[in-house]
């Protein structure tokens, strides 16, 4: 049989049809984490710290446990016969489980440090109040600068890796520095250097569904876990190493997720939940209030950065230089290293240098977020870029254009890319009429560009077809925005079978083997490629048997529309005979037939994308609102386009909230003081004006169809894009996020 | 604490349910009669996620107590569709792909209900208002306000 690696000519992909789990979302029937019960089920609460940073003297929790209501309580440190939590962990593992119930310190306000299980949520809630803990309150630290500082208070002695070099304080806990050519030189080359540094503060993922589980234990070290999370293998694996039990034996299966963009990529209260089951021996749900959301699960990183940039007058930058800090609370993983090897990647840079530091401080474990810590860095050096531009008098697209990176560029952070798409962007977004459209008066434009890896990982797909000709097809990564669709349009395109007739199924851990998160925009990457391979592994069998039946050699057979054809006039004169007709008595022809590909693919193609934005300020209230949103971005090819543009105008909705408004608000006393979302105020439908989106295809060369994730690069680009719209509206650079009204009214003052 | 017993009325059913004067009505919407398209997104009325129509009023069912709703008309998502016959705005959802996770839908979809039974002909700038009740993270809204107002005008066409 003959089939073709790539392709480049659809039926099915790139037409837009209804989701396969429309109907479910719009009749309230669809299954999110908080959804299920269980027979005997048990309510669990966690009590958390309300200190910053303290050490641990006692926890008393005798009254909650002689509590009639109160079958389990839970502590690190449990003076029970069982222990709840795995003694010895190490590395990532220990990080984890320090994070979901504190050890010997509470390392930031919201910490976990003891939890219950009781016969209703109302009576668990009740409870908590019985446990009685004994703090003594250590000096703390929220500000990643000041976290740097000799006189911080220490996180975590030893926490360091071998990256960082010698001298620096505890909380530097990873150091990572790249680039290439010659710095010093570059700038001495240049007709202007900027220098400048600026500052975001850490927002959260803001996902409307809280995280919740139901998690059922036994003392036979099997279990059952159902909870909200973009990957249920890493909470499988992660839970069973917490609680010393087999992976295996912890059978974990993915609700509806009601959103994630990173923030569910980790395990919070499923350990929590799997140990409350394990003591009082009966199921235990778990459901976080938005509060505990804000104060415990992660948000990203705040960032403090310096850039220094050199341009010559015709608009070659010479020469880039990046620092850049990033908090990451009271463990290490703050991406740093990414937000220094994502900042100038769109560039073709001769000369290039970027440092980035992993900072702890007292705030919750920083969490993956769309991209995580590219939309900093892009922040601070699309902002250099467009003072340059202003200064020199070049035109902002222009000068992007002249260094813009393409096929055969050595990227900033290393490697040589390969066919990309960020020309096609640029030249995209001069031609749309956007860039051209008059401004009114007090109305400013801003562009940036903005780069992500994209990202491979383990992926295992099956697909089953049926006597009647359907299939069904399993997968291994949460549905968070539509991803049923484009699985079913590739294996529809690779069966030839109509979209309808394809049941996509998100398998639990118990059905296949690991499948990394739905993170890195790699769900139709990833598992579209495995879901053509499984299909295109079906489609070997089917030809199989269809060869039989005809008593030709299977090469003599190939797949066309959805039918087993003779492959050319030598291979014999038979009719196509169609998939339904090989289905229907495969069980008497060689049993039944499936396809399955799992492999770590490699080539997700590096993605880019190029924003215009217009912004009006408001000068006696310092009131900023986004009149006009353009999204130009590179998705490789769009299976499903409306889909994809969902994602580029999420990720702009939220670059929006990140620049204007959202922010993590600590007191003096280190307690987070904007926890619920009156008071961090995500986008709401009247902020926001509609999102016009292009998308632009460059085939990506690491995928049959030439799919690149289009899930994160969205969020890269709104903040500069903004922050240069909001200075041309308002006169004066904005080097602070979010640019909320008071710090506009301030920068509008200092400008005189 | 001793409980209530409610009797009430849910997408045209008698029910009844006994419940602790604490809890919410979206805890007995979705604990005791276990009705959980409406969701708590926050518990602090900011999100819209447990939206529901109380005697035809849009309301937060997370600051109504469960008491409160002794005989009066509660409608939920799940009471939209009429039959197998989804409601245009459930129809014009999926087609204009109006939802990503789908856990702010339930609670759209009754607020933007309960706008077109108000104001059949709003501007966008009205349903935006309208709909800024209802936290969105995944869509920015712009597909969401898009099938709002495709359901408006066939609406409209069709009366």
């Amino acid at each position: 049989m003959a089939l073709d690696d790539r392709k480049s000519e659809f039926t099915f992909v790139g037409t837009r049809p209804d989701r396969p789990d429309g109907l479910d979302k719009v009749t309230g029937r669809a299954k999110f984490g908080a959804d299920v019960s269980a027979p005997g089920m048990l309510h669990g609460a966690i009590l958390r710290s309300p200190h910053a940073h303290a050490r641990i003297v006692k926890i008393d929790a005798s009254k909650a446990e002689a509590h009639k209501d109160v079958k389990a309580v839970v502590t690190r440190a449990d003076f029970s016969d069982k222990v709840p939590f795995q003694p010895g962990l190490e590395g990532e593992f220990w990080n984890v489980l320090e994070n979901v119930m504190a050890g010997e310190k509470a390392l930031y306000d919201g910490h976990a440090v003891a939890a219950i299980a009781a016969t209703s949520a109302l009576a668990a809630r009740d409870a908590l109040k019985l446990i009685e803990v004994e703090y003594e309150v250590l000096p703390h630290v929220t500000d990643v600068d000041k976290a740097m500082a000799s006189d911080a208070p220490v996180i975590r002695e030893g926490a360091a890796d071998y990256s960082v070099p010698e001298g620096m304080h505890p909380n530097v806990v990873r150091y990572h520095e790249s680039g290439h050519g010659n710095v010093d030189a570059g700038f001495a080359e240049a007709d202007l250097v900027i220098e400048d540094s600026f500052v975001t503060e850490a927002t959260h993922q803001g996902y409307i569904e809280p995280h919740a589980c139901l998690g059922m234990l036994g003392n036979d070290g099997k279990g059952e876990l159902w909870c909200t999370t973009q990957g249920h293998w890493i909470a499988q694996k992660t839970c069973a190493a917490l609680l010393g039990i087999e992976t295996s034996q912890l059978r974990v299966t993915a609700s509806e997720i009601g959103g994630g963009f990173g923030g569910k990529t980790t395990v919070f209260i499923e350990p929590v939940a799997l140990a409350l089951s394990r003591k009082a021996n009966r199921p235990v749900k778990l459901v976080m209030s938005r509060s505990e959301v804000f104060r415990a699960t992660g948000p990203t990183s705040s960032a403090s950065m310096d850039i220094k940039i050199g341009m010559k007058k015709d608009g070659t930058i010479s020469a880039a230089q990046g620092v850049f800090r990033l908090q990451g609370g009271a463990f290490p993983g703050a991406p740093g290293d990414m937000t220094a090897m994502c900042a100038f990647a769109p560039y073709n840079l001769t000369n290039v240098k970027q440092i980035g530091y992993d900072v702890m401080a007292n705030r919750p474990k920083q969490a993956a977020y769309r991209a995580p810590g590219a939309p900093m860095g892009a922040f601070a050096v699309e902002s250099v870029i467009d003072e340059l531009c202003k200064k020199l008098g070049l035109d902002p697209v222009d000068v992007r254009l002249k260094n813009a990176a393409h096929e055969g560029t050595q990227a900033s952070y290393g490697p040589t890319y390969e066919r990309i798409g960020l020309v096609e962007t640029l030249e995209a977004a001069k031609a749309h009429p956007h860039y051209s459209a008059p401004l009114k008066p007090g109305q400013g434009r801003g562009i940036s560009c903005g780069f992500w890896f994209n990202h491979g990982g383990e992926t295992s797909v099956s697909l089953a077809l049926s006597e009647d000709g359907s299939a069904q097809l399993m997968v291994g990564t949460p549905d968070i925005g539509g991803s049923r669709a484009s699985m079913a349009l590739m294996a529809a395109e690779v069966l030839g079978i109509p979209y309808e007739n394809i049941r996509v199924t998100i398998a639990d851990t118990a059905s296949l083997g690991y499948n990394d998160v739905s993170h890195g925009s790699r769900v139709t990457y990833a598992s579209g490629l495995a879901t053509i391979k499984a299909a295109r592994h079906a489609v070997e069998r089917l030809c199989g048997r269809a060869a039989a039946k005809w008593g030709i050699p299977v090469d003599a057979v190939k797949w066309e529309d959805g039918c087993a054809v003779p492959s050319g006039p030598n291979a014999g004169d038979f009719d196509p005979m169609p998939l339904a007709d090989i289905t229907a008595d495969m069980g008497a022809t060689g049993g039944p037939i499936s396809g399955h590909f799992e492999a770590t693919p490699e080539g997700a193609g590096v993605s880019f994308g190029t924003h215009i934005v217009d912004a009006e300020v408001d000068p006696e209230t310092g009131k900023t609102s986004v009149t006009r949103y353009t999204v130009i971005q590179d998705a490789g090819k769009a299976i499903h386009p409306t889909y994809v543009e969902g994602q580029y105008q999420g990720g702009a909705a939220q670059g929006i909230g990140w620049a204007l408004n959202e922010e993590y608000v600590y007191g003096e006393d280190g307690r987070l003081q904007n926890s619920i979302f009156l008071d961090y105020r995500i986008p709401v439908a009247s902020d926001l004006p509609m999102i016009d989106t292009v998308i632009v295809e460059v085939p990506n060369p690491g995928h049959p169809f030439g799919v690149r994730g289009v899930g994160e690069t969205g969020i890269v680009p709104p903040l500069a894009a903004i922050a240069n719209a909001v200075s041309h509206a308002a006169g004066v650079r904005m080097r602070q996020l979010p640019m909320s009204p008071p710090r506009i009214l301030a920068a509008l003052k200092d400008n005189g | 604490m001793s409980k209530f017993h409610v009797s009430t009325t849910v997408n045209g059913d008698a029910v009844e349910y006994l419940c602790d004067p604490r809890e919410t009505l979206l805890d007995c919407l979705r604990d005791k009669l276990n009705l959980t398209g409406a969701k708590e997104g926050c518990g602090t009325g900011d999100c819209g996620a447990c939206s529901v129509s109380v005697d035809g009023r849009l309301v937060c069912s997370c600051l109504m107590l469960g008491v409160e709703a002794e005989g009066k008309q509660i409608d939920t998502v799940e009471g939209i569709a009429e039959g197998d016959v989804l409601h245009p705005l459930q129809k014009n959802f999926i087609e204009h792909a109006a939802l990503q996770c789908g856990v702010c839908t339930p609670g759209i979809l009754v607020a933007a209900k309960s706008l077109l039974e108000k104001n059949p002909s709003p501007t966008e700038e009205e349903a935006r208002y309208w709909l800024a009740g209802n936290l969105c993270r995944c869509t920015g809204y712009d597909k969401i306000i898009r099938a709002v107002m495709e359901t408006a005008e066939e609406l409209r066409e069709a009366s």
